[in-house]
């Protein structure tokens, strides 16, 4: 019975697929190619360069945080030109992220994630691993700093909010990403070093907040209800003109946000035909070309770059990449 | 509430200065989304009509089933389809994952069951005396059943409005299955779901606006067809 309901449906869908492919063969008029050329009173990103036929798809999936600050909208063209292939960017949360690669729906990732990415590559999927920008998390909360965290360091901050949180769910409330991105694994090391198990945390009360949604409506989740939230700073920065919410917590080692690009395998994913451009892309994320744009990235905008290159070693901290994931190109 | 009339000022100056970006984005949506009914059209119109004229053992429990397809959610169909045509799925050969193509997929598949139940429905509300009328008056049973099809074609293209728009409005399967890339894949409603997501609330707004006149101009234009034809 199953079979068939599968059978049936493949065949349906192929039906449906190939009606489709000729559908849209009949009407060129629609496709993106014939967008008519009208001025574009956005002067943010350069516009991609047109659909050309026998320019193959490149695809990448990337974190949140990098799409919604629009670094990617900046980058995709400069890409583009210079391998002369079409960048198709999905963004996702790490979690997810890591799942189109393990399927073989992307040819290269760029992730936040230490642990899974320790992991991803364990298993033979992800290789050529490099970093090439970082910048770090804060906690923000409500000005008055209900449950007193200001000036803490993470791990006690997450402890002093926890108890507050336990003790009156209507004056101390945590926002969590909840969607196995990087920044909801942050979140669970946090907890972890705070000496709590996350699952606990987790079934302790209505003052923790679990929504599933990427980092900008998580932030504007907390300003609705005065919560306190692990953000990064980039997104953070982003969205200060929106919030009230003020970063309160912003020092601490346990903050530092590394961004990774990698491969997919070949020779685990028989379907990864990209990778010498996905090389190209990795030694591309690395070269001065890049780091420079990520040095100044937002300054016009927020007084300040929303993420920092690695190139000539401003990550000093513990926990930051070795010289050679950063400068050593991939082959 | 200012946003509401900020929104509204926008949604008419980008119409107005025909921004490239939302001119782009919009004729994807209208694409994908008609491209998405006039396949599931041809698929259930017939299917509809089948089941109608037809008398068999089960076809009560088969209109229920169809009729509780009604409600199946975009993300459902969206994750149902992308384990079927992700790399490691059973059509992964085709590379279809993160295409427009991919998109069609999906609506014609949510909109499948509302068009053939909505076509039976139609089919059911003509009277039964058209077609005793017909037949008395000497028609053959085909004659007959194009009698009843024309009678409903009113109630028909009812059908195909609402399938259209369950169509253009679906973001579940539109951003699981075409990624939301832009120059690519991003409809309207995906794009409304990354402004929101970056806080650019009346941006967001203003493109649902536009949907909003997309699909009123395609209601009026079907409608103008029916009455002429």
């Amino acid at each position: 019975m199953k079979t068939l309901l599968i059978r049936s449906i493949r065949h349906i869908s192929l039906l449906v697929l190939l009606v489709s492919l000729l559908l849209s063969a009949a009407l060129p008029g629609c496709t993106p190619a014939a967008t008519p050329a009208v001025t574009d009173s956005k002067p943010a990103a350069p516009q991609p360069i047109p659909v050309v036929a026998g320019i193959p798809r490149f695809k990448i999936a990337t974190t949140t945080s990098l799409y919604d600050t629009g670094l990617w909208n900046y980058l995709e063209p400069m890409f583009e030109k210079k391998a002369n292939v079409r960048l198709d960017i999905v963004y996702a949360g790490t979690g997810v992220a890591l799942e189109y690669g393990r399927r073989g729906d992307v040819d290269a990732l760029v992730v936040h994630d230490p642990e899974a990415e320790a992991k991803f590559i364990a298993e033979g999927y992800g290789i050529n691993k490099r970093s090439f920008a970082f910048n770090h998390f804060l906690i923000a909360g409500p000005a008055s700093d209900p449950a007193g965290i200001k000036g803490l360091t993470p791990d006690q901050a997450f402890k002093k909010i926890y108890e507050g949180g336990v003790a009156d769910p209507s004056k101390v409330k945590f926002i969590s990403r909840g969607d196995n991105s990087g920044t909801h694994s942050k979140e669970k090391l946090i907890w972890q070093s705070a000496g709590y198990k996350y699952e606990d945390v987790r079934k302790s009360g209505s003052w923790y907040v679990e929504t599933g949604k990427g980092m900008g409506p998580c932030l504007l989740m907390a300003n609705e209800q005065q919560a306190y939230v692990l953000a990064d700073i980039s997104t953070f920065l982003a969205f200060k003109a929106k919030v009230t919410i003020v970063p309160l917590v912003d020092q601490g080692a346990l903050f530092l946000n590394v961004y990774d690009v990698m491969a997919i395998n070949p020779e685990k994913i028989k379907t990864a035909k990209m990778l010498p451009t996905a090389n190209a892309f990795i030694n591309w994320l690395m070269s001065d070309e890049v780091q420079d744009v990520i040095a100044t990235y937002g300054v016009a905008e927020y007084g300040r770059p929303l993420f920092s290159p690695l190139k000539g070693g401003g990550c000093t901290e513990p926990g930051c990449p070795k010289l050679e994931d950063y400068t050593t190109p991939v082959k | 509430m200012q946003e509401l009339w900020q929104a509204l000022v926008q949604a008419v100056q980008l119409i107005a200065r025909l921004d490239s970006e939302v001119v782009e984005i919009s004729l994807r949506s209208l694409y994908v989304s008609a491209a998405s009914i006039v396949i599931a059209a041809l698929f259930c119109v017939p299917i509809g009509g089948l089941i109608h004229f037809h008398e068999f053992k089960g076809k009560k429990v088969l209109i229920n089933v169809i009729q509780t397809f009604y409600s199946i959610p975009t993300v459902v169909v969206g994750l149902f389809v992308f384990l079927f045509i992700s790399r490691a799925g059973p059509l992964g050969g085709l590379e279809l994952l993160f295409t427009p193509g991919a998109i069609i997929i999906g609506q014609v598949i949510l909109i499948l069951p509302i068009l053939t139940g909505m076509t039976i429905s139609a089919l059911n509300g003509v009277d039964k005396s058209i077609k005793d009328t017909a037949l008395s008056m000497g028609a053959t049973g085909t004659q007959a059943i194009w009698t009843i099809i024309s009678e409903a074609r009113f109630a028909v293209v009812g059908a195909l409005i609402l399938g259209f728009g369950r169509a253009i409005s679906e973001v579940g399967a539109a951003l699981m299955l075409g990624g939301n890339i832009r120059g690519y894949t991003r409809v309207l409603t995906t794009a409304i779901s990354l402004e929101t997501q970056r806080g650019d609330l009346v941006l967001s707004l203003a493109l649902g606006i536009i949907l909003i006149g997309i699909a009123m101009v395609v209601s009026v234009i079907m409608n103008v067809l029916l009455q002429r034809y």
